[in-house]
């Protein structure tokens, strides 16, 4: 809205706010003063200033066989040393006789935005002769997480912002067969559906030809659904139709296939990353070699929101239905001491 | 340092999350990684979600509020003005859906109806306190809930408390301030000056200057603009040293030159709404819509509402550490609380059951005395009726006795007059006994 006896301030400030509004105002022969517009739309930009000052979390979790790639993939997808290798001194290191979790964190920012990046990483998953249980360990961090959030949030002096440490998302690492599912991967994948998101990903995909990696693909969806597994993007949770057509889409093309790799190659004059072989460069981002840049866009750039509320209320949401109905509640100790067993009730 | 870092994370989940913010290092990337759509894509779910807003108009009856209304959102709200005869203060609320561009905006303008009106006036902020409460309370049952559904809960929290101050030009009444304080740890109150036309410029100076004073040296917390954000820092700074906003509210529109402003027409000249040298309704609508509307939203929840839920949940008996300070569970508090109330419930019982055994008690004794009583009764009337049958068996002997001794009269009569009769001569004689007889 202009008007002639405004103080210059006031103008420049009106700019500030009308500006993506000032399209609507102008009619052919000149600018048409608006009275109707009120400005409920500047309730955007109020809510993009706070999402900037606040910053984002985003936690990963990677699980997968030792070897397959999941460090360079981290790596890859976050342009920067984030993994746990990167960041430890030892080059080499010894395979764990258990599974352990270890996570590390970063601060990264682009263009203003501040997202707090947790890497979390399984060494040991499915390196042992018997693998049984070995999903066990991960459950309980998972849900270790979403009990640490469940208990500041029943606390009487919450904090303003409780820390999310729960996990977004699991990448899971099929390694390149070229057959159909082991055992171990849909034992895994079928129990951490039902309390995390999972992306599961062919890693080195550049040992399969295009025509191995259909086959392999389609051997996988069949399996996946033969088991019941729900993988991310859920089928249950599209929200409309404009959801559920881009979803239909990105379930038509999982598990994608990647290649990772940090190191960048000089292709046609520009300089890529990629992996340098003696028949040829492998790009990482080129879509017609390998399907990472799809799971870039996923991950990162259009459904990074979608997972994360999916997690918050979805999964954590059932675990605190369950958590509450519990009749014999262990309520333990950060230092994992039991306390008395409790009676049942429901709050 | 790598290893001391990773030692700490490794194997505990719980202690994780407690070191999460001590932990992070900062990394420089070494090309575009694509989050920088974060926020954009944290826009877009709101927008497809929708957003709600809720505004609390205090004031008397008359001021102009539903005026105001009508005249910030650029639509008619309401029915008709309500009239001055409420018994107390009621709240009466209406809910709206507004559209510009692509913001699909819930709006909720809860007006106070018959503020001011009584004679009495003492209880006419505690109205509006419960609302304010209820509403509280609705979204911590919500919260509380085992099966919830907080995302498509429909938030019925006042965010912003527009106070109306009649334009009396000298200072606040006592029921403003009272009703201010009672206000201002529950809800953002933004006070404003309604109907401002009718005081002069310079009054209106003095008329804020007062306000302002007598609003700190009460301790009444009216919400301040916020200041830590640079875009926007100065402008709010400007707006605070503003406030109580002057305002005009008005829906009909005037010819101004070539174009029709929002407008009150008198005959001495024309009170242009959105003319800044004329009110402050510009520099309303700005704060409160164009600039901080998602701030009065977050203080609402993160402040207000966080004091009553902790006031609340403290008032219940939980706790968030017990004397040993263990971190307590909800859980255990609660179950802790209702064994004390199933203790309370058992002794409530136990004390109706005596009472009961009591009032059986006192009703048999009762029945008893009655008992005794009628068997006393009939004794007496069983002895009056044997002594009353006693007594005629008397008489009747008695009688008897009679009858008898005057047949053995009448036969010993009958036979002397026969003896007389045969010894003819001797009757004199016989009437000699018989007159001795």
């Amino acid at each position: 809205v202009s008007n002639s006896s405004s103080s210059t301030s006031h103008v420049d400030v009106f700019q500030y706010y009308t500006l993506p509004c000032i399209s609507l105002l102008y009619k052919a022969g000149g600018p048409v003063v608006d009275f109707s517009y009120v400005g409920i739309d500047a309730i955007l930009e109020q809510m993009r200033r706070k999402a900037m000052k606040q910053g984002f979390e985003l936690n990963i979790m990677v699980v997968g066989q030792s070897g397959l790639g999941k460090s360079t993939l981290m790596n890859t997808l976050f342009k920067s040393k984030v993994s746990r290798k990167s960041v430890l001194a030892t080059a080499q290191e010894k395979i764990p006789k258990t599974i352990e979790i270890k996570s590390i964190s970063h601060d990264i920012e682009e263009k203003g935005v501040r997202m707090k990046l947790t890497v979390i990483d399984t060494p040991g998953f499915g390196d042992q002769i018997n693998n049984e249980n070995c999903w066990q360990p991960i459950m309980k961090f998972i849900n270790d997480q979403y009990e640490a959030y469940l208990q500041e949030e029943i606390n009487i002096n919450r904090k303003k912002r409780i820390p999310d440490s729960r996990v977004h998302c699991c990448i899971y690492f099929i390694p390149p067969t070229g057959h159909c599912l082991r055992p171990l991967d849909v034992e895994f994948m079928r129990r951490l559906s039902k309390v995390v998101n999972i992306v599961p990903v062919i890693a080195k995909a550049d040992t399969l030809t295009l025509e191995e990696r259909d086959f392999f693909k389609k051997k996988i969806r069949e399996e996946l659904r033969a088991n019941g597994i729900d993988v991310y993007p859920q089928k249950e949770f599209d929200e409309d139709a404009e959801d559920r057509m881009i979803n239909e889409k990105i379930r038509e093309m999982i598990p994608f296939a990647v290649v990772g790799s940090d190191q960048e190659y000089q292709v046609n004059g520009r300089r890529l990353l990629g992996r340098k072989t003696k028949w040829g460069t492998i790009e990482v981002e080129n879509i017609a070699h390998c399907e990472f840049a799809y799971l870039r866009d996923l991950l990162i750039r259009t459904h990074m929101q979608n997972i994360k509320d999916i997690t918050s209320s979805i999964h954590y949401e059932m675990y605190r239905v369950r958590r509450l109905n519990e009749n014999n509640t262990v309520v333990t100790h950060a230092n994992g001491i039991p306390e008395h067993h409790l009676a049942a009730h429901e709050m | 340092m790598n290893n001391d870092i990773l030692s700490i994370y490794a194997h505990c989940g719980l202690r994780l999350s407690r070191l999460w913010i001590e932990s992070a290092r900062a990394v420089p990337l070494a090309g575009h990684v694509g989050f920088d759509s974060m926020p954009d894509q944290l826009v877009n779910k709101s927008v497809n979600h929708g957003f709600c807003f809720n505004i609390l108009c205090v004031g008397e009856t008359g001021l102009g509020k539903s005026t105001l209304m009508d005249t910030l959102f650029n639509t008619k709200f309401e029915g008709e003005p309500t009239q001055h005869n409420q018994p107390g203060v009621t709240l009466k609320s209406n809910t709206y859906e507004l559209q510009e561009s692509n913001v699909r905006l819930k709006l909720t303008v809860v007006n106070t109806v018959g503020f001011g009106d009584q004679i009495n006036k003492e209880d006419s902020y505690k109205s509006i306190v419960e609302f304010i409460d209820a509403q509280f309370e609705a979204y911590l049952q919500e919260e509380l809930k085992i099966k919830r559904t907080l995302h498509s809960y429909h938030d019925t929290r006042i965010h912003a408390c527009l106070y109306f101050i009649a334009p009396t030009g000298h200072s606040l009444k006592s029921l403003d301030l009272v009703t201010m304080k009672k206000l201002d740890s529950k809800v953002n109150i933004i006070p404003i000056i309604a109907k401002s036309d009718a005081i002069s410029k310079s009054e209106l100076a003095k008329f804020k200057i007062k306000i302002t004073s007598e609003l700190v040296s009460n301790g009444v917390q009216i919400y301040q603009f916020p200041t830590d954000d640079e875009s926007v820092a100065e402008i709010n700074s400007t707006m605070n040293s503003h406030l109580p906003f002057a305002v005009v509210g008005s829906t009909e529109e005037v010819k101004i030159g070539n174009k029709m402003v929002k407008a009150r027409q008198y005959p001495w000249g024309t009170v242009q709404v959105e003319n800044e040298n004329h009110c402050d309704f510009v520099k309303l609508r700005e704060m409160l819509i164009r600039v901080n509307m998602e701030d009065l939203r977050e203080q609402t929840h993160t402040r207000h509402y966080e004091l009553y839920r902790r006031c609340k949940l403290e008032e219940m008996g939980f706790k968030d550490t017990d004397p040993d300070s263990k971190p307590f569970s909800l859980q255990e508090t609660y179950e802790a609380k209702r064994n004390e109330f199933m203790g309370e419930l058992q002794k409530k019982e136990e004390e109706m059951r005596q009472m009961f055994v009591q009032r059986v008690k006192e009703k048999e004794a009762e029945l008893k005395e009655a008992e005794k009583e009628l068997h006393e009764k009939f004794d007496r009337l069983k002895k009056l009726h044997q002594d009353e049958k006693k007594k005629l068996e008397e008489k009747k002997k008695s009688l008897d006795d009679e009858l008898n001794m005057f047949k053995q009269k009448k036969t010993a009569a009958e036979l002397l007059q026969n003896q007389a009769q045969q010894a003819g001569g001797s009757t004199t004689l016989k009437r000699d006994k018989e007159r001795k007889k």
